[in-house]
């Protein structure tokens, strides 16, 4: 068959820019190996946010039933149905995927893509089948797998990788947790929250580094406070895989060499890209694809999005990339490139950010004023018992728009969404301040902060 | 209920910014109120509203462009009951308000001129140029971010004159950095003296508002450019211009006059009337005397139409004026009937309201034959380009000291102006182009013929 388009990997690019493609009447084929949805669907974003949930409301119902007027004699959780609630969500999404697949007339081609030449596309399907279907233009939407040590591969039970993390049988006992990016900090909300002993280990000297450091001194306070054991600034330096666990010795900054040992070894240290086989690609020295402005890789014809052209590797940013390369394509515009973006951590207390943060911003010189304020001045917050963090927004000193924010608290994840709007509309603290801001609401901190960074806050 | 519609208020207008609601949704408005600002291609105008009632609602936003005949507001009458507009076209065509002074139909469409001053009024520097706050004069509103307004604002950098590459076009931060002067591209709102294009060899700028030195070029930076959006204004003049260029076969005349019997009489004039305040200037006597010649010549104060040529019984004489960003051509009506003193003034009025962009549209349209004078800005002789759809037009250098022979056969020092004429061979032959100079300059030679 010839289509206009070949997509290879139906995750958050891929399935979006085929429905794009689609929508602008092309004609267009998604090849996928696994279920559509990708990661994001299925081992990512909305099976551990599924989990998050439980592990919220297990906490307060553990530790803080008394507070809400709450009494339970035997207070339990059934951890498969925990785990089957997430596989369940998943499968449901998964399958709307599909549903837009054919809504959209997508050809779904269940199978492994592999490039015969730049137009020609061979499916291997699981039965060992294969079909050629050539196509105008190819988008490798391949994505990334979870990245394993060196000299320690997985192997399911004692060294897993996050995907193994969400789907464990057994809820472990101890568990030790290598590498405090997102990945790594919700796991370990997640399992402590569920009573799991959980040490947190990060070279860095602070766990969720990309982040601004007072959010991340906030959540490390928190975390610690919470039972989970972190360990900053920390390398690892061996690990020994035990019958029943695994044993691992790391060195801190000042050279104090300690060992954990845990049930399960949870490897949350990064992705590695995974390729479309058949044709070779110029790429960076991570391996990741190298395209061009129109997000074409350096074959022509070829063109790349999402995980598989590095970082971030955000579900978001890849669906964003994902659009702006079709619709180069096949609608004329102007692709661009992704510069600002929200990041969000689904633990609890929530982190997001978008834009610059402050030490970003003493890096490239820019002066600003810093405007902060703690949920615990918020009614809203109060009111659901949510008072920890706060919202911090960086405004340039002479204009005042907005370079940044940070949340760290109740809904954080939510509340970013308003900020990158006023970034990508270079919004100033007098828009956000003439704003009226539904009270009570916790997105009320973000006028207050804006007030605070210009000295007229009225609730601090 | 009526909708009002953005009116056509002059000839070539295609489209009109929105500058200002002077009423909001929901005021009252009685026939005749002033309910917005519009800025056509030439000039700001007043539009009135021929409904009463209220002011239901507003479509388009300050600053806003729209195109002629696009609904803008939502007049209810009185008694009406309050409803969402209804889309489909009312009676909007009859009911449409005018621009205040919009009651003269153009006996033709006379518009900008291929030219740059007149005379004096050119000498007296232009207002300085208009707001550099990001917001452009009388509070008219650009599509730009916030930032983008303080950062103009902060860089002297005009927003009216920027392309926007954000969302939808509106105009971010990184544009205004492009355009500020400070980054050693153009500044977007310099004035450029247009008839350059306009007048044969390109004069050097003497534009009167000062120009941002261009900026030394070292050999190996990039070359920067930055794009200037078309003003309203510059569009007509691009269209005009090259419409009379590609479609009018044009062929120019030059004469050299004696300006010694002018230039005295002037200063006898000037001195003697000083007290009354009588300032007459070089080009007033150049008008008076062109308006005359065209009486005696009136085969020249036509136009081409087509199937036929249109001859005028009055001279409406059209005066080219350098304004920001370009010119216009205000119109002295009727000039034929009015003395040295009465055009002098009427010159001096129309070319400072034309500054201000505060001319109504029957106040320069309908000319029949228009001025351009560089002598101020040193030029000794040009070529103009016809302002369609008039016959000719009258490109005027300044006076030179130069050697002359007179009729004893010396060389003596005498004063000279060179008077070109460009015709439209359509209308005006050669021999009737030198028949008119001629006559031109027979007034000019013994000016006291103007004073009679």
């Amino acid at each position: 068959m010839n289509y206009d388009l070949i997509v290879i990997g139906g995750g958050p690019a891929g399935y979006v820019g085929a429905i794009r493609a689609a929508q602008l009447g092309k004609k267009v084929a998604v090849i996928e190996r696994d279920r559509a949805g990708g990661t994001c669907l299925n081992w990512g974003c909305i099976p551990t946010k599924s989990l998050l949930r439980n592990a919220e409301l297990y906490h307060t119902l553990s530790h803080r039933a008394a507070e809400f007027g709450f009494k339970f004699d035997n207070l339990s959780f059934d951890w498969s149905k925990i785990i089957g609630r997430s596989r369940g969500v998943s499968d449901k999404m998964a399958k709307g995927i599909e549903f837009l697949f054919k809504k959209n007339k997508i050809d779904y081609l269940r199978g492994e893509g592999t490039f015969k030449d730049a137009k020609t596309v061979v499916v291997k399907a699981a039965d060992g089948k294969e079909e050629t279907h050539t196509a105008g233009a190819v988008f490798i939407a391949t994505g990334t797998a979870t990245r394993a040590l060196p000299d320690l591969p997985f192997n399911g039970s004692t060294v897993i990788g996050a995907r193994h993390a969400m789907t464990l049988e057994k809820q472990p006992k101890r568990m030790a947790i290598m590498g405090a990016g997102a990945i790594g900090v919700e796991f370990a909300y997640f399992y402590n929250a569920f009573g799991t002993q959980v040490t947190l280990i990060e070279m860095l000297p602070r766990i969720l580094p990309v982040e601004d450091e007072e959010i991340s001194a906030t959540l490390q306070k928190s975390f610690t406070k919470s039972g989970i054991k972190v360990l900053t600034g920390t390398k690892v330096e061996k690990t020994e895989v035990l019958p029943d666990g695994v044993r691992i010795t790391a060195k801190d900054e000042k050279g104090a060499t300690q060992t954990v040992e845990a049930d399960v070894l949870l490897v949350a240290i990064g992705v590695t890209p995974v390729l479309p086989g058949g044709l070779e690609f110029k790429r960076d020295a991570r391996g990741y694809l190298q395209t061009d402005d129109s997000y074409q890789t350096n074959v022509p014809g070829v063109y790349a999005g999402g995980d598989i052209i590095g970082p971030p590797w955000l579900a978001h940013v890849a669906s964003w990339e994902a659009i702006q390369c079709i619709e180069g394509l096949f609608h004329g515009k102007k692709p661009r490139k992704v510069t600002v973006f929200p990041g969000c951590t689904y633990c609890q207390p929530q982190v997001a950010s978008v834009g610059l943060t402050e030490r970003a911003a003493k890096d490239k010189g820019i002066r600003y004023k810093v405007g902060k304020f703690p949920f615990l001045a918020s009614g809203k917050a109060q009111a659901v018992g949510e008072g920890d963090g706060f919202v911090k927004i960086l405004f340039g000193e002479e204009h005042g728009e907005v370079l940044g924010a940070h949340i760290v608290g109740p809904e954080a994840t939510e509340l970013i969404a308003e900020m990158g709007l006023a970034i990508t509309l270079e919004a100033t603290h007098e828009e956000i301040e003439a704003t009226i801001h539904a009270h009570p609401t916790l997105a009320e901190a973000i006028h207050e902060a804006t007030g605070a960074a210009f000295g007229q806050a009225i609730h601090i | 209920m009526a909708e009002i519609t953005m009116p056509k208020l002059s000839d070539t207008m295609t489209e009109g910014t929105l500058v200002s609601w002077k009423k909001k949704a929901g005021d009252k408005v009685s026939s005749g109120d002033v309910i917005a600002e519009v800025e056509t291609d030439k000039a700001t105008m007043e539009m009135e509203s021929f409904e009463d009632g209220v002011l239901a609602e507003i479509y388009i936003q300050e600053g806003q462009k729209v195109a002629v005949g696009e609904k803008i507001a939502r007049v209810q009458g009185k008694g009406e009951a309050a409803a969402p507009a209804a889309s489909g076209s009312d009676k909007a065509a009859d009911k449409q308000p005018v621009p205040t002074a919009e009651k003269a139909a153009a006996q033709a469409g006379t518009n900008v001129a291929p030219a740059t001053a007149s005379g004096a009024q050119a000498f007296e520097a232009p207002a300085a140029s208009p707001a550099t706050s990001g917001d452009a004069p009388a509070g008219r509103r650009v599509k730009a971010s916030p930032l983008a307004r303080k950062t103009a604002a902060s860089q002297s950098v005009n927003l009216s004159g920027l392309t926007g590459t954000g969302p939808g076009g509106r105009i971010i931060q990184r544009d205004v950095l492009g355009a500020a002067p400070s980054s050693g591209g153009q500044a977007a709102t310099s004035p450029t003296l247009t008839a350059a294009a306009a007048a044969a060899p390109t004069p050097k700028p003497s534009t009167p508002a000062p120009v941002p030195p261009a900026p030394a070029k070292k050999p190996g930076l990039p070359q920067k450019e930055t794009r200037v959006a078309l003003s309203g204004m510059r569009k007509t003049i691009a269209d005009r211009l090259l419409q009379s260029k590609t479609t009018i076969p044009h062929f120019y005349l030059h004469i050299e006059v004696d300006a010694e019997p002018m230039a005295k009489l002037r200063a006898e004039v000037n001195a003697a009337g000083e007290k009354e305040g009588i300032k007459i200037s070089v080009n007033d006597f150049i008008l008076k005397a062109v308006t005359k010649a065209l009486t005696l010549v009136p085969k020249v104060n036509a136009s081409f139409a087509g199937d036929s040529v249109v001859e005028f019984s009055s001279v409406n004489l059209a005066v080219a004026v350098a304004v920001d960003d370009g010119l216009i051509t205000p119109v002295v009506r009727n000039a034929e009937s009015k003395s040295l003193t009465e055009i002098s003034l009427e010159v001096k009025d129309l070319a400072a309201r034309a500054r201000s962009k505060k001319l109504k549209p029957d106040e320069y349209q309908g000319g029949t034959f228009t001025v351009s004078n560089l002598g101020a800005y040193g030029i000794d002789r040009f070529d103009a380009i016809i302002n369609p759809p008039q016959a000719a037009i009258l490109s005027v250098g300044g006076i030179i000291k130069k050697p002359v022979v007179n009729k004893a056969g010396e060389i003596v020092a005498g004063q000279r102006i060179d008077l070109g004429l460009s015709c439209d061979h359509r209308v005006v032959d050669g021999a009737l182009g030198a028949q008119y100079l001629a006559e031109l300059r027979r007034l000019l030679e013994w000016p006291l013929l103007l004073l009679m």
